[in-house]
């Protein structure tokens, strides 16, 4: 993975001095909190319901064990013993206090690590695919490009105050594991043919109020522009993004009130003469980035089936579901589940933490990946050692075999934490995942996305779930939206309501109803997205509304927090 | 005291008079606001004048611009492509940041150093701040009329916060990579 030069530790070193003093200054009033606010936030330090959230960066979701132990580290001395993996590859800690937070920066530092631009208008961290190097399919490892533009964007003086935040997705892949579709810029990495490396460029994909999939403006960007080409989408959006509504400031607006071609055009204007200038990559910096991502010692094994040498129903269940291919015979990438029933989606305690780092060191070269899906990814694991971390995960319940599957939920903080949501998530989740949690039914069940978000700014990704659920406010009370047909990926969909919303309390029910339905109408060789996609909400909808549903039962939502 | 501004990196006194057009009353549109710019009075001396104004009375400052004078200032939603035949006469250019917030400014100043060739003085007005200083001076920047409630002193720290950069811009063309041999990964991994 890419190790930190004297200059970036000379650009981090002086960024915490700036923000050390910014704080003071806020400390002893000198900023107002209008002034701090931004540039709190371009640290990734969020105001929330009790406390002060700080968000970390883990560029495209790689981390060494070492960066590991850090976050338990934080989380025991500076929170309460535990963090939480985000959606965008991030990990969060929801309980920090103001005055603290320049020496958690320092500590972050010493493991190569920083909070900038993980929050704000400005270019986010960028991701990618957690299988990034590894994964059978992929066709060029995108994790090389997502560095350079981490280096490019961060602190790029012109792009700090944009009309709205950025995100960047990249994928190398065939299969699109980055949901680059719903990123304000998606980038494939793709050959021509001449065999040239290059990026088909997609743009104005995003979440939030309006949900809209990104529309490709430039089918092959030799990989040597993209900064420049970047800079002229940059500019375009800064110049001419909205900025007098924040729900229509993102690009994704800008691109469709001008129309694709008409951007397009602009963009292309726009990067006559940045083309070939000095910020043109050179093949040798290319080479010095991709050099750090290079394979690691793999040992010349022989592909070993581990579902042959142990019969156990737990194993076989968590081999089918939480282990991937690899492009190296001999080895399996894992997928440590956090999203056992019990615990909110994504978190994890210190001494997990502590323990996967353990695991990375013991079993996959001393790295680990965080997930969009905010499951933790051990890349590099010996088939024939399969067997032994299981059991050795089973114990700090980082087995659950349900990856991919209805209880593999996507969440946001929701209104536990967040101060933007309408309403609560977690313990929407937490409910569905106990009606459900029967392994073998969730099997039977098979694929299933199911995201969950507490308000419109959709960090829970509910637009692109199998089944999305929305968490709305009506006269001060929380209520749910549900959507169906959403989906990610290479065929990636916007989820369609199937109606009026919810109470917390009949949510587990909803859910149960419309699996009876895809139960009912499957056929054999179809995932409940493909039948949702073929028969559109009605049979759902007639289903879920035909009889009242009881809302006694065990109380989630507001009711719990009276 | 005389009014000061940072030029450069110092802090220097400061005679030039900003003219804005009054605030639009309640009730007025767009083209009424254009329209008070462009009748706006222009007291003597040096003064830096809206776009407007100083696109429909070119002609009748052409003495005052000649004598160095005039300077024009644009608002985040102008475009300094309107400016592009006159800049060899004005005596400055400034970009107003309504809002700190507000990043055009940013754009307008990299579009007149680096595709207008603006080389005189480029000034950031309005709510200009010491924690935007460094990224204002790295597009071009090389006057700040800094908000006159904050002391000057201190804003002047913002222009030295960072000693490296990664990207090009207008003070560095080059970016880091082209400028220093960076290492290679086992040179790095042994640093580390």
């Amino acid at each position: 993975m890419y190790q930190y030069d004297q200059y970036d530790h000379l650009i981090i070193r002086e960024r915490i001095e700036q923000y050390r003093d910014q704080v003071q200054r806020r400390l002893n009033d000198e900023l107002t909190e209008a002034e701090f606010l931004p540039l709190r936030l371009q640290n990734g330090l969020y105001m929330q319901r009790h406390a002060y959230m700080l968000r970390i960066a883990v560029p495209y979701g790689l981390l060494s064990s070492r960066q590991m132990r850090m976050f338990a580290h934080i989380a025991r001395k500076y929170d309460r013993g535990y963090g939480h993996f985000t959606t965008r590859q991030n990990i969060q800690f929801n309980w920090i206090k103001l005055e603290e937070t320049p020496e958690i920066l320092s500590d972050l530092a010493s493991v190569e690590m920083h909070a900038i631009q993980t929050s704000g208008n400005c270019i986010r961290n960028v991701t990618s695919d957690e299988f990034a190097g590894v994964a059978a399919d992929e066709i060029i490892d995108p994790r090389p490009y997502a560095e350079v533009l981490r280096q490019w964007s961060t602190f790029h003086p012109e792009f700090i105050a944009l009309p709205r935040k950025f995100k960047v997705a990249i994928n190398g892949a065939v299969e699109d594991r980055a949901a680059i579709a719903v990123h304000d810029i998606g980038l494939t990495v793709v050959k021509n043919e001449a065999g040239e490396i290059g990026f088909k460029v997609m743009v104005g994909g995003g979440m939030g109020r309006t949900p809209i999939l990104g529309s490709v403006i430039r089918e092959f960007l030799p990989r040597e522009h993209l900064l420049t080409y970047t800079e002229a989408i940059m500019r375009v959006y800064n110049l001419h993004g909205r900025r007098d509504n924040k729900y229509k400031a993102r690009i994704k607006i800008l691109l469709k009130a001008l129309g694709v071609e008409e951007f397009t055009r602009q963009v292309e204007v726009e990067w006559e003469d940045l083309k070939g200038t000095e910020q043109t990559l050179t093949l040798e910096e290319m080479e010095r980035i991709i050099a750090y991502f290079q394979p690691h010692d793999y040992k010349a094994l022989p592909s070993y089936d581990a579902a042959a040498a142990h019969a156990e129903k737990p194993f076989q269940n968590w081999l089918k579901r939480n282990v991937k291919p690899h492009k190296v015979p001999g080895y399996a990438a894992v997928v440590l589940s956090l999203k056992k029933t019990g615990v909110p989606p994504g978190d994890a305690t210190a001494e997990q933490m502590d323990f996967m780092a353990d695991l990375a060191d013991r079993y996959s070269f001393g790295e680990l990946r965080v997930t969009h899906e905010q499951n933790i990814v051990l890349a590099d694991v010996e088939q024939s050692q399969l067997f032994a971390l299981w059991q050795e995960i089973k114990a700090h319940g980082l087995a659950t075999p349900n990856i991919g599957l209805l209880t593999d939920i996507i969440c946001c903080p929701g209104g536990d934490f967040c101060s933007l949501a309408n309403a609560k998530s977690i313990p929407i989740a937490q409910a569905i995942a106990e009606r459900f949690d029967r392994i073998d039914f969730l099997h039977d069940i098979g694929d299933f996305e199911l995201n969950i978000s507490g308000c419109i700014n959709a960090c829970g990704h509910h637009h692109v779930g199998n089944i999305g659920v929305l968490g709305v406010d009506k006269d001060g009370s929380e209520w749910y939206q549900v959507s169906i047909g959403g989906a990610q990926g290479n065929n990636s969909a916007i989820g369609k309501i199937i109606g009026p919303s919810f109470s917390a309390q009949q949510m587990p029910e909803v859910i149960d109803r419309l699996l009876q339905v895809y139960v009912r109408e499957r056929t054999p060789e179809e995932r409940f997205v493909d039948t949702a996609q073929r028969l559109g909400i009605a049979p759902f909808k007639e289903f879920v509304y035909a009889t009242p549903i009881e809302t006694a039962g065990r109380l989630v939502g507001e009711d719990e927090y009276a | 005291m005389p009014k000061q501004i940072i030029k450069g990196r110092e802090i220097v006194a400061d005679d030039w008079n900003l003219v804005r057009a009054p605030e639009a009353a309640e009730g007025t549109t767009a083209a009424d606001a254009a329209t008070a710019a462009e009748v706006l009075g222009v007291p003597a001396g040096h003064v830096i004048i809206p776009l407007a104004t100083w696109l429909a009375q070119r002609e009748a400052l052409a003495s005052r611009a000649a004598a160095g004078e005039i300077g024009v200032w644009i608002a985040p939603d102008e475009d300094p492509v309107a400016l592009r035949d006159d800049l060899q006469r004005l005596a400055l250019v400034a970009v107003d940041f309504p809002k700190f917030t507000d990043g055009r400014g940013y754009s307008h100043a990299w579009n007149l150093r680096s595709r207008l060739g603006w080389t005189g003085e480029l000034r950031a007005i309005g709510d200009v701040l010491r924690d935007q200083l460094f990224s204002m001076q790295r597009v071009g920047f090389d006057a700040y009329d800094t908000r006159p409630d904050r002391s000057i002193e201190d804003a002047l720290k913002g222009l030295t916060v960072f000693s490296e950069t990664y990207q090009a811009s207008v003070d560095q063309r080059v970016p880091l990579f082209r400028r220093h041999a960076r290492p290679a990964p086992a040179a790095a991994s042994a640093e580390a």
